[in-house]
């Protein structure tokens, strides 16, 4: 056999009705039961991250709002203390890990492929482990609070409150196993992103060419890589101190620190905050230009700024503990590290608001979410620059005025522009356009609502309102921001169901929106809505950042132009173009595989290991752990027709 | 960048080397693998700076180089074999990739028996003290992950011998000789934050 058994000249052609039936053929999911549990479509996928993802923003939602009754005013006791600390450790665990996280990981899944100009992304069954594992974890974490064992210390779980002697039920096991399994699924997810980017980029898009969303969800993913590691062990050590009387976190004598809980959980914690915002302000990035009917002002410098704040996320996890009596040296520069990563958050800052100046601003829907996460980023930006200060964060640690930032900064930075980019691409994904009325009043009542239930907070804060109280005593003179906060909260909630309303109503009815209905200059525009399984009949060629906008942006008519409806033609089975990591130029055809069963009785089995450890019933953890290593083996097996043994893939 | 985007010319089709999906896959496994065992030993040098009782940080004193010091040394030589089964593939030789393959497996079984003896001879178990807790989880993780690192080479070899591989397809080879190494480097900071640390002083 010669080497060119193993090479082709992939024709070049123009979008074909023959061709694209035939795509269709090769890439389409079988129908029922069996193709929704095999397929590996990023699309699908990443559809159903967003579903989920909001299903846990509704289930978190309604947690704090029956606390908020509850805070409404002094002396309530609607709860018991043990339940208020169940619900506002699951709301926190519910909105930060099970929702803000994967709701932008499924706007990536949908998204990268698209924005990329790729069939798939690079590792379409590992796509499909990521979601089952992620679907699985959630329903582990809230089976402990469905059976009344929910987590009840914190999202945060600090030591020794967490440890066996003050905590024996098995609300932390569940946590900590739980967060494990959910780790497994962030770190496959982000392998991915990264892979994908590395490989699938279209011909010509060089890395100077792509979206910002992809800027921010590369970097999200390689914080993720390098620190999901922190939090996982850091659980696992915790759960073995519970069950198996080892010693690292043991303040009885044993030698081990309570402190070594809180750098592992924050070295993972601070750079999982920006990789929950990152990809969001890359949405913005992307989205807001097109309504101002202009490029993003300063591309590179946007870009840069994304990767600068994650590097320097990495360097201040000290921050959350400010409190704890270290040495002044390391508090002194652990300040000072938080504090200059304001810098690149106000680059990002100034070219939004320069965009919006200088150009000529549509004020649609979208348009409104993407211009109001500025401001709401900015507020806690300034209350979280505030806390970077170590006698403010003296002051104001534990108290109403953290909540009030970590809000301002989660919901401003990553509900706002979600909800956004729900009214920016749902035509894409469903191809209707939401209804603008609506989400007029939509936009509004989350806008007001929002700073009325969560601005007071600062204040309640500044009067020095612990947070984590289940109730306080009359005669504080905290009773009217409480009542005014859990008004908002109220508005808000109905604001975030007018949402959901208009999706639910506009799926069916909403008007036909066409490839591309806001005239935007990515590829994702180029192709149907919703896309084909294929997504693109012929691989498009890129030459510069907004493909859809060279004939208005063209400074010389001679200027080499990108080409979204020709290109490659690859029809021999499901196949991609692999392109080079830098100037994404063609190195190899890959051979992609198809729907599978495989991803999913990996995630079942991967989850009854788990659901061993929990009970401690090793057999049913080495039975599980056999299942996973040979449906991996199995998985991996080589295939012919994915050119991985030495006969040539059959046509 | 280039304004000329090459599309005319051919290209290889499937997994070819280096540029196999899974091949960079592997590099992205390899690095949050690297921080997992980063955070274990960042977890030991924290632990071990806390105050202890003279003689509980190691527990039982000074580890003993006596068998550690020969397995690693076992360790390194099967990285040394897999790296010639890669050489070997790719000159078409499969009865030499089958052999170092062979080699590297059996190796990996012998350091995984050592470490068994290794254990059983400490003075303390999983739960007496910080420094027990230590040893025994970070030796854990990397024991699990030579189990692992032996599974992914055995299946290779089946595969090697199964005759699906020759000097243009062999990415799943290179996947997992990848993994190998990685396990294999790690091993060495594992050995020196266990066993020389101490000896250049760092003991309660
Ligand atoms: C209707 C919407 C929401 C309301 C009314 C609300 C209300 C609250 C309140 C009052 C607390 C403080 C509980 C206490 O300290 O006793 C809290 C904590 C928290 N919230 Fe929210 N929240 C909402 C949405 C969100 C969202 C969307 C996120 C994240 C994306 C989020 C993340 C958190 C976190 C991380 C905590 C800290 C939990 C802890 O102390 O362990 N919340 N929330
Ligand atoms: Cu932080």
């Amino acid at each position: 056999m010669t080497i060119s058994d193993y090479t082709r000249a992939p024709s070049v052609g123009t979008e074909q009705p023959e061709l694209a039936a035939r795509l269709q053929k090769i890439w389409e999911t079988a129908p029922g039961i069996g193709g929704w549990l095999s397929t590996v479509d990023h699309k699908e996928i990443g559809l159903r991250y967003i579903v989920t993802a909001f299903a846990f923003l509704i289930l978190g939602g309604v947690e704090a709002l029956v606390f908020r009754l509850q805070l409404s005013w002094s002396d309530r006791h609607l709860l018991n203390p043990e339940q208020y600390d169940q619900l506002f450790t699951m709301h926190g665990m519910t909105m930060i890990f099970l929702y803000a996280g994967p709701v932008l990981s499924g706007f990536s899944n949908y998204l990268w492929p698209l924005l990329l100009g790729a069939r798939d992304m690079a590792l379409p069954r590992l796509n499909a482990l990521s979601y089952w594992i992620y679907l699985f974890a959630g329903i582990f974490l809230y089976a402990a609070f469905a059976i009344g064992f929910g987590p009840n210390d914190g999202w945060f779980n600090y030591v020794p409150l967490a440890a066996r002697a003050y905590n024996g039920g098995p609300n932390i096991d569940f946590y900590a196993l739980g967060m494990i399994l959910l780790g497994i699924s962030t770190t496959v997810g982000a392998v991915n992103f990264v892979v994908t980017f590395m490989r699938m980029r279209a011909p010509g898009m060089s890395i100077n060419r792509v979206p910002i969303l992809i800027w921010g969800t590369l970097t999200a993913s390689m914080a993720n890589i390098f620190a999901i590691p922190a939090v996982s062990l850091a659980f696992f050590l915790l759960w073995m101190d519970r069950n198996v009387g080892t010693h690292f976190f043991d303040t009885a004598g044993g030698g081990g620190s309570a402190m070594l809980w809180q750098h592992l959980f924050w070295m993972f914690g601070h750079p999982w905050v920006y990789a929950i915002v990152l990809p969001a302000m890359g949405m913005v990035s992307d989205g807001l230009p097109v309504f101002c009917r202009r490029p993003l002002v300063g591309y590179s410098a946007v870009a840069l700024a994304t990767v600068a704040t994650m590097v320097l996320g990495f360097g201040v996890w000290v921050h959350h503990m400010f409190a704890t009596g270290l040495p002044n040296i390391s508090l002194s520069f652990f300040s000072a590290a938080s504090i200059i990563i304001a810098v690149p958050s106000a680059v990002g800052v100034f070219a939004w608001l320069a965009t919006i100046w200088t150009g000529r601003p549509v004020f649609t829907t979208p348009f409104l979410f993407f211009a109001s996460f500025i401001l709401l980023f900015t507020i806690g930006g300034v209350s979280g620059f505030m806390t970077g200060s170590v006698p403010v964060d003296w002051q104001l640690t534990d108290t109403y005025f953290v909540v009030a930032h970590i809000h301002y900064v989660l919901i401003g930075i990553n509900v706002f522009p979600v909800a956004g980019a729900i009214y920016f691409w749902f035509p894409k994904f469903t191809g209707r356009m939401l209804d603008e009325r609506l989400g007029r009043w939509n936009f509004w009542t989350m806008f007001v609502g929002f700073n009325l239930g969560f601005f007071p907070m600062h204040i309640s804060g500044l009067l020095g309102m612990p947070r984590r109280v289940y109730t306080y005593a009359e005669g504080m003179g905290w009773d009217w921001l409480n009542l005014i906060t859990t008004l908002g909260s109220f508005v808000f909630a109905a604001g975030v169901l007018m949402l959901i309303w208009n999706v639910l109503k506009s799926v069916r009815s909403g008007a036909i929106a066409g490839d591309n209905p806001w005239d935007a200059p990515t590829l994702e525009w180029a192709t149907s809505s919703p896309p084909p399984p294929y997504n693109f009949v012929v691989i498009p060629t890129v030459q510069s950042r907004h493909p859809l906008w060279e004939d208005r942006l063209a400074s010389r008519p001679d200027e080499a132009r990108s080409h979204p409806h020709a290109g490659l033609v690859l029809e021999h089975g499901r196949e991609a173009i692999g392109t080079d990591p830098l100037d994404a130029q063609p190195d190899i055809i890959l051979k992609m595989p198809g729907d599978s069963y495989a991803p999913l009785v990996f995630a079942i089995a991967v989850t009854a290991i788990f659901i061993g450890l929990l009970l401690l019933a090793w057999w049913l953890v080495a039975l599980a752990a056999v299942v996973t290593a040979a449906t991996t083996v199995g998985w991996l097996w080589p295939e012919r027709n994915l050119g991985e043994t030495r006969e040539p893939a059959r046509d | 960048m280039t304004d000329r985007i090459a599309l005319e010319g051919t290209l290889p089709v499937g997994a070819i080397d280096t540029r196999a999906s899974g091949w960079w896959a592997m590099i992205f496994v390899v690095c949050t693998e690297a921080a997992l065992f980063g955070y274990l030993l960042f977890s030991y040098f924290y632990l071990a700076v806390q105050p202890h009782a003279p003689g509980t940080f190691p527990e039982g004193g000074t580890p003993s180089l006596a068998l550690a010091l020969p397995n690693t040394i076992i360790l390194l030589t099967s990285s040394v074999a897999v790296g010639w089964a890669q050489f070997n593939i790719q000159r078409d030789d499969s009865l030499r990739l089958i052999i170092g393959l062979a080699v590297a497996v059996a190796l990996g079984v012998v350091f995984l028996i050592v470490q068994y003896f290794e254990w059983a001879q400490k003075p303390f178990t999983l739960s007496s003290t910080a420094y027990s807790s230590l040893y025994f989880v970070i030796t854990g993780f990397h024991m699990m992950h030579v189990v692992v690192g032996v599974g992914v080479l055995a299946t290779v070899l089946v595969w090697s011998a199964l005759g699906y591989f020759n000097r243009v397809r062999y990415a799943p080879i290179h996947i997992g000789a990848l993994y190998w190494h990685f396990v294999d480097a790690v091993w060495l900071a594992v050995f020196f934050t266990l066993y020389i640390t101490p000896l250049l002083g760092l003991r309660a």
